[in-house]
């Protein structure tokens, strides 16, 4: 994974002294909280319900074992006890102290992190595949150029003070497992008929109040220019991007208000002007940089049979362990969605635990997934069992990976000021109906719930398979129901089934739904998600409201 | 790409304030005084040396005129409002080597990247402390990226 030279750490440690600078600016009163917010912003400082809350940055959600201990030291010292991992692959903690800020962040610095651009109207942590150079269906690693993007972004000059924030997603293969189509630009690495390396770009995609699946704007562009080319992007939206109206600011609103062909051509008469700049970073720096991802040293001798006798571990395998490019590895996926637990959530002990663990049996790598779970991508196939069994003793090894009570669920009432609901005890109380049957949800197959407690949509529900929406119903708290999204490969938005329900009205809703699919699905392996799309929404209506 | 103050970079910019006493330069030569024109006028066809920029206009309206033109302001009514960036690059990329200044709600933590994108006077409504101001400059020893100013981004650096 890439490690900082002089320069990545000399640009940190400076960003680090401007901003406990600002900080002491605000603390004398030079500048007002007005002035002061979006400065602590783009030190991912947001004032919430109780406290401070501070989202760390993970880029492409790949971290080390070291980075990992300091996230638990982090939630020990100035938190309590536990982080929570976030659907753009960083880590928030809730209850930080702001004289306690400038410590952490020199904590922080000191394992090559940070929290710049987790927040604020500028370009977001860059997110990527969770099994980025494991996965055996990938052209290439993608966070080589994860990382190319995060340098290039990281205080752009012109593109700090943007409408609204902006999030790029980078993948290499055609199994979408970042969303890519639901983010402001979305890059996919592909080859051309020539054989040459580049990108697929989408733009405009998101979720929030106005949900769009994201347009192609270009094709191919070298891999080699693709910088240049987000910078005519980005240029694109900076100068024309609404700033009216904080909910048409995206950049989506931009594509839609032009049109896919009108804003392609401003683009590309932009890039024209920008090409030849010297704007990209030249073939050395992508070398230097893909050489930092190149394979872990592979034990070539590694066995490739794995013992299953053990059926809890059987089970776990099954659901939790996927494919790896090399003979004798797997990829295995750490569930933080454990009965009754907070999804996303990990204690300081189980952080040290994974961070162990990581060192131990996977190459000192941990990846933090859109989903809210971690991965160790680079497991020897003999190992996987003395795993299992170190991760079940931190409940850590719930066999539920892509399941019905595999949840994403936005923080909600219980600790964020937008929401207008709670989503975490509705996750809770879907999954407690299922949480004691892993046979019963195995067989049940692939369902992604995702829960927001507001419309802003932090929990993805618009791309849930089912997405349940918190809404503010006359001071009481409902949530509304929508079935058929992903934000896979197959992206689509889901869609509202009918009036909005109560807290005990929407669990059982949820219910309702599933023993509907159990019986009208035309074989064991349809998902739910494609029952839906077969049958289309009346008879999921019928089952829920008839 | 316009390197014209690259000494004023690259050395130990004093940002000596002039005898307006809220507007901060970094450039030599004698400011220029007379009517500033709205961008609108000066299409108009007035004989203008000096236009306006508002956010909502076009940097590039600017660029077959750029050879007449002394000095160009680029107002932020609001900091938030970051068109004005844009607008700066663009007029540095097309060559022109007058004054840009930034006016309006200009804050001390924007001047390091307006200097990046070319800006290189400073009106802001509410007065900087110099000291500050110069500590801004000076904080970032590398950037990531080129910019109007024409700093070597750490890539040239790494690859010398």
């Amino acid at each position: 994974m890439y490690r900082y030279d002089q320069y990545d750490q000399a640009i940190v440690d400076a960003r680090v002294a401007e901003f406990k600078e600002q900080v002491g600016r605000r603390l004398r009163n030079e500048i007002t909280e007005d002035q002061f917010k979006p400065l602590r912003l783009m030190n991912g400082l947001y004032l919430q319900l109780h406290a401070y809350m501070l989202r760390v940055a993970i880029p492409y959600g790949t971290l080390s074992g070291t980075q990992m201990r300091m996230l638990a030291h982090i939630a020990r010292k100035y938190d309590r006890d536990y982080g929570h991992f976030t659907t753009r692959q960083n880590i928030q903690y809730n209850w930080i102290k702001l004289e306690q800020f400038s410590d952490l962040l020199d904590d922080l610095s000191k394992v090559e992190m940070h929290a710049f651009q987790t927040s604020g109207n500028c370009i977001r942590n860059i997110s990527s595949d969770q099994f980025a150079g494991a996965a055996a269906d990938e052209l290439a690693d993608p966070r080589p150029y994860a990382e190319l993007l995060r340098q290039w972004s990281t205080l752009h000059p012109e593109f700090s003070f943007l409408p609204r924030k902006f999030k790029i997603a980078v993948i290499a293969s055609d199994t979408d497992r970042a969303a890519i189509q639901l983010h402001d630009i979305g890059l996919q690495l592909r080859k051309n008929d020539a054989g040459d390396l580049g990108f697929r770009v989408y733009v405009g995609g998101g979720m929030g109040r106005t949900p769009i699946i994201g347009k192609i704007v270009r094709d191919f562009i070298p891999v080699g220019q693709f910088l240049s080319y987000s910078e005519g992007i980005l240029r694109v939206y900076n100068r024309y991007g609404r700033r009216d109206n904080i909910y048409k600011a995206r950049i989506k609103i931009l594509v839609t208000e032009l049109g896919i062909e009108e804003f392609t051509r401003q683009v590309e008469a932009e890039w024209a002007q920008l090409e030849p700049l010297g704007l990209d970073a030249p073939q050395a720096e992508y070398d230097r940089i893909i050489a930092q991802f190149s394979d872990p040293e592979y034990d070539l001798t590694a066995t490739d049979t794995l013992d299953l006798s053990d059926p809890d571990f059987a089970m776990w395998v099954a659901q939790n362990v996927h494919a790896h490019k090399q003979p004798g590895y797997a990829i295995a996926t750490i569930s933080l969605k454990p009965k009754r637990g907070i999804p996303g959530d990990a204690s300081s002990a189980q952080i040290d635990v994974i961070a162990d663990l990581a060192e131990k049996y996977a190459h000192d790598e941990i990846r933090v997934t859109h989903s809210q779970n971690l991965v160790l991508a680079h497991v020897r196939k003999a190992d996987l069992y003395a795993l299992w069994q170190a991760l079940d003793a931190a409940d850590l090894a719930t066999p539920n990976l892509d399941l019905v009570t595999d949840i994403i669920v936005c923080p909600g009432m219980d600790y964020c000021t937008l929401a207008n609901a709670r989503s975490i005890p509705i996750a809770q109380n879907i999954a407690a109906k299922f949480e004691n049957n892993v046979a019963e949800q195995r067989d049940i197959g692939e369902l992604k719930i995702k829960v927001s407690g507001c419309i802003n949509g932090c929990g993805h529900h618009h791309a849930g398979h089912i997405g349940i929406l918190g809404v503010d119903k006359k001071g009481e708290e409902a949530y509304q129901l929508l079935l058929g999204g992903s934000g896979a490969e197959d992206a689509s938005l889901a869609k509202i089934l009918g009036p909005g329900l109560d807290e005990n009205g929407i669990v059982a809703a949820v219910d309702k739904l599933i023993a509907f699919y159990r019986t009208a699905r035309s074989a064991p392996e349809e998902r739910f998600l494609d029952t839906y799309r077969r049958l289309g929404p009346a008879p999921f209506k019928e089952a829920v409201y008839g | 790409m316009d390197n014209q103050d690259q000494s004023a970079v690259a050395g130990a910019p004093s940002p000596a304030l002039d005898d307006t006493p809220a507007l901060l330069r970094f450039r030599d030569d004698a400011p220029f005084e007379s009517p500033i024109a709205p961008l609108a006028d000066f299409l108009g066809g007035g004989n203008f040396a000096a236009v306006r920029v508002d956010p909502g206009e076009n940097a590039r309206d600017l660029i077959p005129h750029l050879g007449r033109l002394k000095l160009i302001e680029v107002a932020f009514p609001k900091f938030r409002d970051g068109r004005g960036y844009s607008s700066a690059n663009i007029l540095r990329e097309a060559g022109f080597t007058g004054e840009i200044r930034a006016v309006g709600d200009v804050l001390v933590d924007q001047i390091g990247f307006m200097r990046r994108v070319g800006f290189d006077s400073f009106a802001p409504d509410a007065p900087l402390d110099p000291g500050v101001v110069q500590a801004t400059l000076d904080r970032y020893p590398y950037v990531y990226m080129k910019s109007a100013d024409g700093k070597t981004p750490v890539w040239a650096l790494r690859h010398g």
